[in-house]
């Protein structure tokens, strides 16, 4: 498991170029699915199995991309100028390394500090490939880029760039590799575009049409120093979302997924989140409205190059998943 | 030899006549009826939508034809009347984005019959020297049109009074975002190539939040789709004499191609499609940089599953002000591009899935 974590997350895939992503987890996946496609934005859709008797049409949402820069401009000298792709938080940009989409590496810079109490802004911040001059500049306007941070196990903890959300690829993927025999027909949609709102699931929510929808990704925490006041923690098992920024989650489903955790012995969290939300929001609203509910790994540290999980999280949150896949659900 | 740019005279009536039409978003019909008129004789049908689209199909004649959507916004930043407060003076809103300072002092055009107004200021001799440190907020403006019998209402629209004019290499006028968009696409039902068919919507409420243009997309359901919009350049050069980084585009380099901006991460396969198109065919163009803003483009491809989407934007300097300026140079070349690349499209393009 911890491998495969390493290799989905020291994989560069910005929001709206997935491309790179999406093989990783598609290579993983195709010899466990029944049908895959990709669709017109790029979320890759992989069915297990058929409506059976008293069966539901699932829909589960992780996704591939990740927060990154995008260039803007390319200086009389050579540096490149950027802005961000989704919530890029500006006091974790300088001195940090980036990859291009297309290779090429470069180092974040910035203009002189004249206030040491004041965070630089995006505007005023550079990426250096080593180019003088925009015609030796290997990057254009347009390009993307995502940040360098390799893998860290600490063993009981892991530590990663866009643990958002591959850790929730990896949950999917572990549960379908671990789901025996199910029911139902379970769409998994490693969606696009999500840190930039929702927009890969948006459209292929609507691509799958299903009865139930259930998202997997990060959830905040509130366990480390003067935090935000949060109840979930670190090591306390998945969260069970019941409300975000964006979603209030269908008691129901709620209801379905706290039976299911305890019933299997599981540890989870009850999570309330007060701003960001997920891929579920979308499935919610999509055509004319599916029950939906999201299972959130905890993670410290959000959209920074060091975004830190639970290891025994990860592994219940597969658990749980397995478990509610397994059976029939009566909402 | 500098290439000159020249217009014939109909198409400068064309311009002047989409410039100085008054639609504001949700009553879009002066701009509509100029279009129909405009390309009535090159269709069969058309449809209206509900909310005000006029939705038009041109069947090409080749096999294994993609549905290319076309979509350019009617609509533009402007005002509604919202009380009548006797004696000719009225309240009035603000519809779509238009900065406060851009309004005191301003000639209007108002209501279907276009009747004249201004947005009165107090003139100099009777303000302070702290009331002029202040914009005025908007409840303290109002459109004058002078006293006597009018038929103007609480829920009419108005628009700036600006005169089009063809200066040159320039064009200047009001709402250039997007009529310029709108004679790009009524040129490309005119010249639809046989290799595509050509889904043209000629959208809706674009201003209030890419609202035509969802339903329109949901109604074609098109296999990708071209928006023609007009985007800010802001291209002067700074008065320190510094590199200018943000200008987000620059006047006379061509059609803009998006590659990103606030509401869209452009399919990276049309991005490549128009690039390529353009550098064979010599066409000029620039990457617009990317940021905020929106399209059309922003609503249609989450639409209906999916939709690959990019926006071409013909540049204009400032935009959403009473009087805006765009080059010749730029409108044809977004025709140039826009033409070659819809003769470019084959199923093939998408057969590669998005990178």
């Amino acid at each position: 498991m911890k491998s495969l974590i390493q290799k989905l997350t020291e994989t560069f895939s910005p929001s709206g170029y997935e491309q790179d992503i999406r093989n990783v987890i598609r290579a993983e996946i195709e010899p466990l699915v029944d049908e895959i496609r990709v669709d017109p934005l790029g979320t890759l859709i992989a069915r297990k199995g058929k409506v059976g008797k008293n069966g539901k049409r699932i829909m589960l949402a992780g996704h591939m991309d990740e927060i990154g820069l995008i260039a803007t401009h390319i200086d009389e000298n050579g540096f490149i100028r950027f802005s961000a792709i989704g919530g890029v938080y500006p006091h974790t940009l300088l001195g940090g390394r980036v990859r291009f989409v297309n290779g090429v590496s470069g180092v974040i810079g910035g203009e002189r500090i004249t206030d040491l109490g004041k965070t630089l802004t995006i505007s005023q911040l550079f990426i250096d490939v080593g180019a003088s001059n925009p015609k030796d500049c290997p990057i254009k306007t347009g390009d993307v880029a995502a940040f360098v941070r390799p893998f860290f196990d600490m063993g009981d903890r892991m530590v990663a760039k866009s643990m958002d959300d591959r850790i929730g690829c990896l949950v999917m993927i572990e549960a379908l590799r671990s789901l025996k025999s199910s029911p139902h027909e379970i769409y998994f949609a490693f969606t696009t575009q999500e840190e930039v709102g929702l927009r890969g699931a948006t459209a292929s929510a609507f691509g799958i049409d299903p009865e139930i929808g259930l998202s997997l990704d990060v959830t905040g925490t509130g366990d480390t120093p003067k935090s935000r006041k949060m109840e979930v923690s670190l090591g306390k098992g998945p969260a069970i979302k019941i409300k975000d920024g964006g979603m209030l989650s269908d008691p129901r489903v709620v209801q379905w997924m706290i039976r299911t955790a305890e019933k299997s012995k599981i540890p989870y969290q009850r999570e309330v989140l007060e701003a960001g939300t997920t891929d579920a929001t979308a499935i919610q609203l999509t055509r004319s409205g599916v029950p939906v509910g999201c299972i959130s790994i905890p993670c410290r540290y959000i959209h920074s190059p060091s975004e830190m999980v639970d290891t025994k999280d990860v592994q219940n949150a597969i658990k749980l998943l397995t478990a509610l896949l397994s059976a029939l659900i009566s909402l | 030899m500098a290439k000159t740019f020249s217009l014939n005279k109909k198409q400068i009536n064309l311009l002047e006549k989409l410039s100085q039409a008054m639609a504001i978003s949700g009553n879009e019909g002066e701009v509509r009826s100029i279009v129909l008129e405009e390309i009535r004789p090159y269709i069969k049908d058309y449809q209206v939508d509900s909310l005000g689209n006029l939705l038009v199909t041109k069947t090409g004649s080749s096999k294994n034809r993609l549905k290319v959507m076309l979509a350019a916004h009617m609509d533009e930043a402007g005002f509604m009347i919202a009380a009548d407060d006797g004696d000719g003076i009225f309240r009035f809103e603000i519809s779509g984005g238009i900065d406060l300072r851009q309004l005191p002092g301003k000639s209007v055009l108002v209501g279907k019959e276009h009747i004249p107004g201004v947005i009165g200021a107090r003139p100099i001799h009777l303000t302070t020297s702290s009331d002029r440190q202040n914009k005025i907020p908007l409840n303290n403006l109002r459109i004058d049109i002078g006293p006597g019998a009018n038929t103007i209402k609480p829920g009419d629209q108005a628009v700036f009074a600006t005169t089009f004019q063809h200066v040159g290499p320039s064009l200047i006028g009001k709402a250039l975002d997007d009529r310029l968009g709108i004679a790009v696409l009524i040129n490309l039902i005119k010249n639809s190539p046989p290799n595509i068919d050509l889904q043209a919507a000629f959208t809706v409420q674009e201003e209030t939040g890419l609202r035509g243009a969802r339903v329109a997309a949901f109604t074609f359901k098109p296999d990708l789709a071209f928006v023609v919009d007009s985007t800010p350049a802001k291209d002067l050069p700074a008065w320190d004499e510094s590199e200018n980084l943000t200008y987000n585009t620059r006047l006379g380099a061509g059609p803009a191609i998006y590659t990103a901006d606030g509401s869209t991460l452009s399919d990276p396969r049309l991005i490549r499609l128009l690039v390529q198109t353009a550098e064979k065919a010599r066409i000029p163009y620039q990457l617009r940089q990317p940021g905020g803003g929106g399209t059309d483009a922003g609503a249609i491809h989450k639409q209906a599953g999916g939709i690959p989407s990019v926006s071409v934007s013909i540049p204009g300097r400032y935009a959403h002000t009473p009087v805006g300026l765009a080059r010749v140079s730029d409108f044809l070349h977004t025709i140039d591009l826009l033409k070659a690349t819809l003769l470019s499209i084959h199923p093939e393009i998408l057969a590669q899935e998005r990178s």
